[in-house]
């Protein structure tokens, strides 16, 4: 398969991502969305690693999925603390740092 | 063969990733992130990078997810409000989804990279098992590694301090 359809497939996972974040609401599914984004440049990475002939690609993958993690973990730290303290999990009304 | 397993997995990541937001309730969400991962997964064995294939399971689909299926099992069914703050941003987003969509395929498919139009030079076997990883990891990129576990180290503290039951953020609600 041509790296060229995998980069597609990236552009359109990414699309995908960046309509879902401009659409929905819900903190919990615009992290969702992030997710979304980030493996989109992970495929797009690791299309490239193997044209190159050097591994350099897929360890940079792998920090990226590092990355990933703690921005999921400290986000859903977030919701859930918003959540306890009764705040409306709406990120129209998340606009102030203090409400 | 590989070009059944490649639209296979296609398939799988763009249905994952349209369900992702088309899904109403974040619970069925979260799952369909999940479909979206396997079968991404699946699309990183085909380009070999089989160590990476095998952490976006265990790493991604497995732990990640978990405490998604948690956070969304405990804040539960968050009804999403219909009122728009931007007057038809319901049929704005989705347009300007599919233009940057539009513009990434041009930049892809105009740019003047030789080998995107070919499979690439056969690589030696091993290339992304885990040892090559693992040698890459501790040799050249051990500054990036030492790092990375240096954010995890604080994000795991953060997030303790954020959800603790009487964390930080309690404290200040009181005093402040």
């Amino acid at each position: 398969m041509d790296i060229t359809w995998y980069l597609v497939l990236s552009a359109m996972i990414f699309a995908v991502g960046v309509s879902g974040v401009l659409l929905r609401r819900s903190p919990l599914v615009i992290l969702l969305c992030l997710e979304l984004m980030l493996n989109a440049g992970n495929l797009a990475l690791l299309s490239f690693s193997p044209s190159l002939g050097n591994q350099d690609g897929q360890v940079f993958a792998l920090i990226v999925m590092v990355i990933a993690a703690c921005e999921v973990v400290v986000g859903l730290g977030i919701i859930v603390a918003a959540y306890r303290r009764r705040i409306p999990l709406n990120v129209d009304d998340l606009r102030s740092l203090r409400g | 063969m590989t070009q059944v397993c490649f639209f296979l997995g296609a398939i799988g990541c763009l249905g994952g990733a349209i369900a992702v937001i088309a899904l109403r309730n974040p619970f069925y969400s979260v799952l369909a992130l999940i479909v979206h991962l396997i079968s991404l997964a699946g699309l990183f064995l085909l380009l070999q990078g089989e160590f990476i294939a095998a952490a976006q399971i265990v790493v991604y689909a497995g732990a990640v997810m978990v405490l998604y299926v948690f956070v969304a099992a405990y804040v539960g069914n968050v009804d999403e409000p219909l009122w728009e703050p931007i007057p038809g941003q319901r049929f704005i987003a989705p347009v300007l989804g599919l233009a940057l969509f539009v513009e990434l395929a041009i930049a892809i498919t105009g740019s003047g990279l030789k080998a995107i139009d070919t499979t690439g030079p056969t690589v030696e076997l091993g290339f992304g098992s885990p040892s090559a990883i693992g040698k890459l990891l501790l040799e050249r990129f051990l500054i990036a590694f030492e790092a990375a576990s240096l954010l995890l180290l604080i994000a795991a503290v953060g997030a303790v301090v954020l959800a603790g039951r009487h964390g930080a953020g309690d404290a200040t609600s009181e005093t402040g």
